[in-house]
């Protein structure tokens, strides 16, 4: 909830000129990474004032036994750091060719629905090296991603790769090996499907050559530069979340029930989904919720700020004599844009404060709109219980 | 711009009421000319800026903005012979009858003196014709520089420009179109440009003060630049100063969007409504009048905001007088209905 109430506040390096404001650090990861834990202590503080019980702990989340960690790995300037920082990091994408080469392991812990950790690594990771601890690294891993750039030569990248996953085989056989195609901007969609048969081909073949048959290895072609980079992010976080058919089930059935093209539930800091219903997951309808929860996060951050105490209590005089939080129909954030084609609803409501439910209304179905209410808040608690179970169930 | 009221006042402007002010828009080819006018105007994002070739001599559009406002604006290809064109055969046919000289400097020219010469003769040339025009310096690709360098480089031009700029005093801003600095720039420039202004904005505090809001403004439909805003006590002390530029940036990337969803084009009206209600506040932005959007920021709370946005359709009526095509008496930038090819 913090977070669509006062935004993603970001540092600004630049105070004191009239320019361009930027949108996020330049050269540096750790500012940000800083910010971020800021901003949960700053929230973790703010709800407990107001309820005490309903406050966070420190380190909150379903998964909060072990903090699943994702790796991004592959050759120097493949994009490693750009999409660390893109996704994680809010940073406009034209901003990464500032980003500086990364000399040593950059670790942010990520505090969401689950606590995960992204662990981006330099270029040149000598395994060899006795100083790698490598239970360390891989001990509780969520997924490896391989980032391999599209569109330069990869056979190096590959080569690497191989002999990463035949070193981790034996002691890790059941790591998640993302492979994300990465840069994939400006090739044609052929040329796309052909790079990803080659590479899947060579990976395959190399494999098989030294015994290794059906390693669990996912194929992304991915971009900072659209919504590929989140997409794929997604499918490699959903693999980590235990309760999915669940939250699916729920989903599906306030599709059914309210009328929706399409439902997600979004992690609203990286704006990766965490869950949808079973319909296909179209590219378009992804596109317009994410991009719907950036407006709001956006315009939360220019509107949100603290009002001072008198002002409320002003507001919470006559006429209406009632505290704020009981003049609101909702405790959480909702909102609602109507398209002027269709008269098309998309609609957004907070489930906690890191996740919403974002979904697209069929057309024309804004006149059916309170019953469609009802049936999110309805959603929305059992999407609560959820999580709250499977909580529970983590730390008995 | 002073000026340009000044002369929309006074009878001796009358006979030139019927020719529409030009805005011109110069500077080095390559400078982000074309870019800018396009992401304003025509709905482009910064990276379809990448396609735009070269222009060639003037591009000549009419803007229309708001209902008695069009703008008349001139787009002057860069490249060496254009400008030099411009200085001697088509010096009076280009200089004359300017409301607003737009010149933009490319931070990263390699040969800022020679940037200098030229915008000298351009000064020149307007001192000569239009002196009463307004002058805005854009500073433009400020996303090329390191951040913190930003500052000094822009500094140092601004300085440097102003030494050069005769008797106009230019009003210089650091632009970039990768972020919302260009709409701070163009909002300044056009909020100059609007006529009814006063009128427009007491409206707009009344319903302001009636709705119990803390900020109220008045978009344009496609450009989504702020033409004229209010806000309450409270709502000054936002501390989020360059909010604005940041709005109208965020909707307009977002009409990106819904257009690439619904298949309508990126002109047409792409939403009528939106809606945020949260804990500490609640804001809506509705479709207004022909060629505005307003948009409302209140206190939290169910039916504040169902009256607030009772009364806003309920004041639409005084703000379309506003906003219609022009009336006789009205204006300097535009005229009745005439459009130019
Ligand atoms: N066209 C394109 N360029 C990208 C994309 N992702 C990253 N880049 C560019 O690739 C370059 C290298 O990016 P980094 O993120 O620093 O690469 P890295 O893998 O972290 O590099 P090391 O830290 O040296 O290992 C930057 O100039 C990015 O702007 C993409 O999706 N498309
Ligand atoms: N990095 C950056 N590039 C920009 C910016 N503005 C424009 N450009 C790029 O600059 C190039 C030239 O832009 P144009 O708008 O065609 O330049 P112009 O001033 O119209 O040039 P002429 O028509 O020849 O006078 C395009 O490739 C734009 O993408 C900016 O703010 N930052
Ligand atoms: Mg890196
Ligand atoms: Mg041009």
């Amino acid at each position: 909830m913090p977070l669509l109430e006062t935004g993603r506040r970001r540092t600004k390096l630049d105070h004191s000129y009239n320019g361009p404001a930027r949108q996020g650090p330049v050269r540096h990861i750790s500012p940000v990474q800083l910010t971020l834990e800021r901003i949960h202590e700053q929230n973790r503080a703010n709800v407990q004032k107001v309820d005490p019980a309903k406050a966070p702990a420190p380190a909150p989340g379903a998964a909060a036994r072990g903090k699943p960690r994702l790796l991004l790995m592959g050759q120097r300037r493949s994009g490693k750091s750009s999409i660390s920082s893109v996704v994680f990091h809010k940073m406009p994408p034209n901003e990464t060719l500032f980003l500086e080469s990364t000399a040593r392991i950059q670790k942010d812990s990520m505090h969401s629905f689950m606590d995960f950790q992204v662990w981006d690594f330099p270029g040149q990771v000598d395994w060899a090296d006795p100083s790698f601890d490598l239970d360390a690294i891989f001990g509780e891993i969520g997924a490896l991603i391989w980032v391999i750039d599209a569109q330069d030569e990869y056979l190096e990248a590959i080569n690497r790769l191989n002999s990463t996953i035949l070193n981790l085989q034996p002691t890790y056989p059941n790591i998640n090996i993302e492979v994300f195609i990465h840069k994939v901007d400006g090739l044609s969609d052929d040329y796309k499907l052909d790079i990803q048969r080659d590479v899947t081909q060579r990976i395959q073949d190399e494999l098989s050559d030294h015994g290794v048959e059906n390693a669990p290895i996912n194929f992304h072609l991915t971009s900072i530069y659209n919504h590929s980079i989140f997409e794929a992010f997604s499918k490699v976080i959903q693999k980590l979340i235990p309760h999915l058919p669940y939250l699916e089930a729920l989903l599906n059935n306030c599709c059914q029930k309210s009328g929706f093209e399409k439902a997600y539930l979004f992690d609203v800091l990286s704006k990766i989904y965490i869950a949808t219903d079973s319909s296909p997951v179209d590219m378009p309808s992804y596109e317009i919720c994410s991009d719907y929860i950036d407006v709001i996060v956006d315009i939360s951050e220019i509107y949100g700020w603290n009002r001072p105490d008198d002002y409320i209590e002003r507001l919470e005089g006559p006429p209406y004599n009632k505290k704020l939080e009981d003049q609101v129909a909702c405790k959480d954030a909702e909102s609602c844009i109507v398209l002027t084609d269709g008269r098309r609803p998309i609609l957004l409501r907070e489930v906690n404060k890191y996740l919403a439910l974002v979904a697209v209304v069929k057309e024309g179905a804004y006149s059916k709109m309170p019953d469609i209410i009802e049936n999110v808040n309805a959603t929305v608690g059992g999407l609560l219980q959820i999580f709250e179970i499977t909580r529970r169930r983590q730390r008995a | 711009m002073d000026n340009l009221n000044d002369s929309t006042a006074s009878p001796a402007s009358e006979p030139r009421k019927q020719k529409k002010k030009k805005v011109l828009l110069m500077g080095k080819s390559g400078s982000g000319k074309s870019s800018m006018r396009s992401i304003i105007f025509s709905n482009y994002v910064a990276k379809d800026t990448r396609r735009l070739g070269a222009t060639i001599d003037v591009d000549l559009s009419s803007v229309k903005f708001l209902g008695n406002l069009t703008l008349n604006l001139w787009d002057c290809g860069g490249q060496d012979a254009f400008m030099e064109n411009y200085l001697s055969q088509q010096r009076q046919h280009v200089f004359s009858n300017v409301g607003v000289l737009i010149y933009v400097f490319d931070i990263e020219s390699r040969d800022f003196d020679r940037d200098l010469l030229t915008y000298r003769s351009i000064i020149a040339a307007l001192g000569q014709f239009s002196p009463t025009s307004s002058v805005y310096i854009l500073v433009h690709k400020m996303d090329l520089v390191v951040p913190n360098q930003r500052e000094d480089i822009y500094n140092d031009r601004v300085a440097l420009i102003r030494s050069k700029s005769d008797a106009f005093a230019p009003i210089p801003f650091a632009t970039s179109i990768w972020d919302q600095s260009l709409y701070k720039a163009w909002a300044e420039i056009i909020h100059d440009l609007v006529p009814n202004l006063d009128q427009i904005e007491k409206h707009l505090g009344e319903l302001g003060e009636m709705i119990e809001a803390e900020e109220v403004l008045l978009f344009e439909r496609s450009s989504f630049l702020v033409v004229s805003s209010w806000c309450s006590a409270i709502g000054a002390m936002n501390p989020t100063s360059d909010r604005f530029e940041r709005f109208s940036n965020i909707i307009k990337n977002f009409k990106q969007t819904t257009s690439r969803y619904t298949g309508t084009p990126k002109s047409a009206e792409q939403f009528s409504l939106l809606e945020m209600k949260l804990p500490n506040f609640s804001l809506f932005i509705v479709k207004f009048t022909t060629n505005t959007y307003l948009s409302v920021c209140l206190p939290p709370g169910e039916e504040r905001f169902n009256s607030a946005m009772e009364n806003c359709y309920i004041a639409r009526n005084k703000f379309e007088d506003l906003d219609a095509p022009a009336k006789k008496s009205a204006d300097r930038g535009a005229t009745s209905g005439a459009t130019e090819a």
